[in-house]
């Protein structure tokens, strides 16, 4: 018989479990960098810190276990030391359990897909405080169902993430960001998997990564000007639609920068309400009364309109 | 186990279905059975052609107080399509239509009875394909796929079923229709897709599924490495990983297998060799280069005897071939396989090869290895004749010692051919009982009476309703 899972808790993931209890609303403390998405916690809910630390590195299986509470910053320092990388492109303040607790992808998703993506276990502590595992830290995994997808996104209304394995890539050889003025769809169907294309409307960014050769020979069908980086995102509103639907977007007062290939638009204008259709909706509910009867994680967020 | 026709219900479904409703023993042995060693035994099979068949055959099962099970090609190696618990079968094979491809979006709405191979060859001339590529490909169903969460050697690199999955139509299992996931970058709502992706028919029936479409790689090579010693071969896979590669593929062969493939296929293999590594590359030209010395620098340092880069396209598909038709190259051997999958980290893989090889002499068995080494996905093949007495008892004992070593080792129960029904008991070794409880609270939020494919994923202990049978029947083990 195998280890049981009793056996591989750390005392601060058993600490975190007895934080969250059994009772009382509680809500988790990431690096607050996306604080209001899903609304703002009720104001008694007791703030709560998920554990802090990278635990646990393995280059040559391209894996790392951290806190939930570890800072993307702490994270990228710690695989850098061996050329790798988990690209979840967010803030270096967020906690990793905050970036996919919220689970919106970084700028890089084009090429290195949704972040969910990346998740290979996740240990979260429940409404009665005690700690489930999901997945398992192999790179390759269909043991069971996939809890792991579902906490992605959750913000926490099914159980506070402790304890995370994800997977890591290596960093690419060579990074560029260029910019021009083409058509953002003729760029992306020249291109063979770029990291990333932003467009405003008038200005189009891409992200070429990998070897040195392939990226100029990528970039000179582009003729575009080199530049330091992506643009500065708007802030406020994070619009979602289908990957053509952004041909139709067009140029007025707003500021906005869509991704191209993935459908977000970064918007400083209100985005349009619209209710999860049924019968998903009612699913959605009822998940959310047996995973947390009580509703008392996090309460005061929502990810679906009760 | 207790067989009911129940002619009322098969007239019900039959008003519907006409002769794509069947019965009868001679005719339906094939849906007892899939590539498991499993057996169980089918009453009543439906062929729908669309959604709204499959929504009334649900909702007749249901009026019935009878459970259903999805099946698609019945490729699957763990039991999942098993019928146990007497449920209606509701076979996929004629939902088989390629609904629409969509290049703005890069992705293709596509019936569940879709075959994967057939999908990428439909892509392939507009440059495209679906990245998936399980070694059953050319039989294996989409649907099949999702309920399995199915790999592959290419999911190295491109990521397994649930990343190339955007939305699913399912009929759930109380007979309402419902979208999970849609074309939108970021759904709203949780991930309701994610989870059924791999929930092996327990969560409802896909009636339509929009998959990813992933752009053909500009550059291909394909190289074959050989090894006199497995523990060089298995030391290069790690090397290669930690060295900041992630090849497209990389699959190793033992002695065992090398000898059988060769035989079958002439694809050149090295017959002398310990152990051969498939590694593929593609990209843009100089990454794809650049893999290639970064695997030679690598090979050897860790004794690699020759390395043979395919020249062309013929002869990448033949080194492919090799691979490909490994498992039914057994065969040569002995006549019955039993072909097992677990994951352990990539370091640990001689240490636990040798144990597969000791627990396979151990029980008096011959023990085949051809697997993907990249991710660490194990497929030891035991081969064996069912004719010897008693052999099936040593198969299934060496089964979940090897299981047992894998997990031992750091690893996981499976990787890519799911849990169904021959690891459903396993679970517990991976899993604390809360786990499982877990796992089933959320099952039962789209199953409370579990309608859906019963009795499997979750051993009996740890679920409250199995309205059915709460046991795996007599002689399901053949």
């Amino acid at each position: 018989m195998g280890v049981s899972p009793e056996e591989q808790v750390s005392p601060e993931l058993s600490e975190f479990a007895s934080q969250v209890g059994r009772s009382g609303p509680v809500t988790v403390v990431g690096g607050r960098t996306q604080w209001e998405v899903g609304g703002l916690p009720d104001s008694e809910a007791r703030e709560i810190f998920a554990p802090s630390g990278v635990w646990s590195h393995e280059p040559e299986e391209m894996t790392v276990r951290c806190g939930a509470g570890t800072s993307l910053l702490e994270l990228s320092e710690q695989l850098a030391k061996h050329r790798q990388m988990v690209p979840l492109d967010m803030d270096p303040k967020a906690t990793v359990g905050g970036v996919l607790a919220v689970g919106r992808s970084g700028i890089r998703r084009l090429r290195y897909g949704h972040v969910r993506d990346l998740v290979l276990q996740i240990r979260h502590v429940d409404h009665e405080g005690k700690l489930v595992t999901s997945g398992g830290p192999t790179v390759k995994n269909v043991s069971g169902y996939d809890l792991c997808r579902l906490l992605v996104g959750s913000l926490g209304k099914f159980g506070c993430i402790g304890e995370v394995i994800l997977r890591c890539l290596p960093v690419p050889e060579t990074t560029r960001w260029l910019s021009g003025t083409d058509d953002p769809f003729e760029v992306y169907s020249k291109l063979y998997r770029p990291s990333s294309i932003l467009w405003n409307g008038e200005q189009v960014w891409v992200c070429l990564e990998g070897v040195a050769s392939d990226v100029d020979a990528e970039a000179s069908l582009l003729g575009f000007e080199e530049v330091d980086g992506p643009p500065v995102l708007p802030v406020g509103r994070r619009i979602s639609i289908q990957p053509k639907s952004l041909k139709e977007l067009v140029v007025n007062d707003t500021n906005w920068v869509a991704e191209i290939g993935v459908g977000i638009v970064h918007s400083d204008t209100a985005e349009t309400d619209w209710q999860v259709p049924e019968p998903s909706r009612s699913l959605m509910l009822d998940l959310e009364h047996r995973l947390d009867p009580t509703g008392r994680l996090n309460p005061g967020r929502q990810v679906v309109e009760g | 186990m207790q067989i009911s026709t129940d002619a009322k219900l098969f007239e019900d479904l039959e008003a519907v279905l006409g002769d794509r409703a069947r019965s009868g023993d001679f005719e339906l042995g094939l849906y007892g059975k899939d590539g498991s060693v499993l057996q169980g035994k089918p009453a009543i099979v439906c062929l729908p052609l669309d959604t709204e068949e499959v929504r009334q055959i649900v909702s007749i099962c249901r009026a019935h107080d009878r459970p259903f099970l999805a099946r698609g090609s019945g490729t699957g190696l763990a039991g999942g399509a098993v019928p146990v618990g007497d449920p209606v079968i509701i076979a996929t094979a004629k939902m088989n239509k390629i609904l629409e491809v969509d290049l703005d979006d890069r992705i293709a709405w596509v019936e569940p009875g879709v075959l994967n191979l057939d999908l990428s060859k439909e892509l392939s001339p507009l440059g495209f394909h679906f990245a998936p590529d399980p070694s059953s490909q050319q039989v294996c169903s989409i649907g099949g796929n999702v309920a399995n969460n199915s790999g592959g050697p290419h999911c190295l690199a491109y990521g397994v079923t649930s990343a190339h999955v955007v939305a699913i139509e399912v009929v759930l299992p109380d007979g309402n229709l419902a979208l999970l996931g849609d074309l939108t970058a970021e759904p709203r709502g949780y991930d309701l897709r994610g989870l059924f992706v791999g929930s092996e028919g327990t969560m409802g029936v896909a009636t339509k599924v929009a998959v990813r479409l992933t752009p053909n790689p500009p550059a291909v090579r394909t190289l074959l490495l050989d090894f006199a010693d497995v523990r060089d071969g298995a030391a290069t896979v790690s090397a290669i990983i930690a060295a900041g590669l992630i090849p497209a593929a990389l699959e190793m062969m033992d002695k065992r297998a090398i000898e059988i493939v060769e035989a079958f296929v002439n694809a050149g293999y090295p017959t002398e060799a310990d152990a051969v590594l498939l590694v593929e590359l593609d990209g843009l030209p100089g990454g794809v280069e650049h893999g290639v010395d970064v695997v030679r620098t690598v090979a050897a340092r860790h004794e690699v005897g020759n390395i043979r880069v395919a020249a062309d396209n013929a002869e990448r598909e033949l080194l492919w071939k090799g691979r490909k038709n490994a498992f039914g190259a057994v065969a040569r051997i002995k006549p019955d396989y039993y072909l097992h999958d677990t994951v352990v980290p990539r370091g640990k893989l001689v240490e636990v090869l040798e144990k597969v090889y000791n627990i396979a002499d151990a029980y008096d068995l011959i023990a085949v290895n051809v697997f993907h080494a990249g991710d660490g996905n194990l497929h030891p093949i035991l081969a064996y004749d069912s004719n010897e007495p008693g052999v099936l008892e040593r198969v299934h004992a060496a089964g979940r010692a090897i299981v047992t070593a894998s997990i031992e080792a750091g690893g996981v129960l499976s990787g890519e051919h799911g849990i169904g029904l021959e690891k459903r008991d396993y679970m517990g070794m991976l899993f604390s009982a809360h786990d499982m409880a877990t796992q089933d609270l959320i099952r039962e939020a789209f199953d409370p009476q579990g309608f859906a494919n019963p009795l499997k994923v979750l051993p009996s202990g740890s679920r409250c309703s199995d309205s059915f049978h709460q046991h795996v029947p007599e002689g399901a083990w053949v």
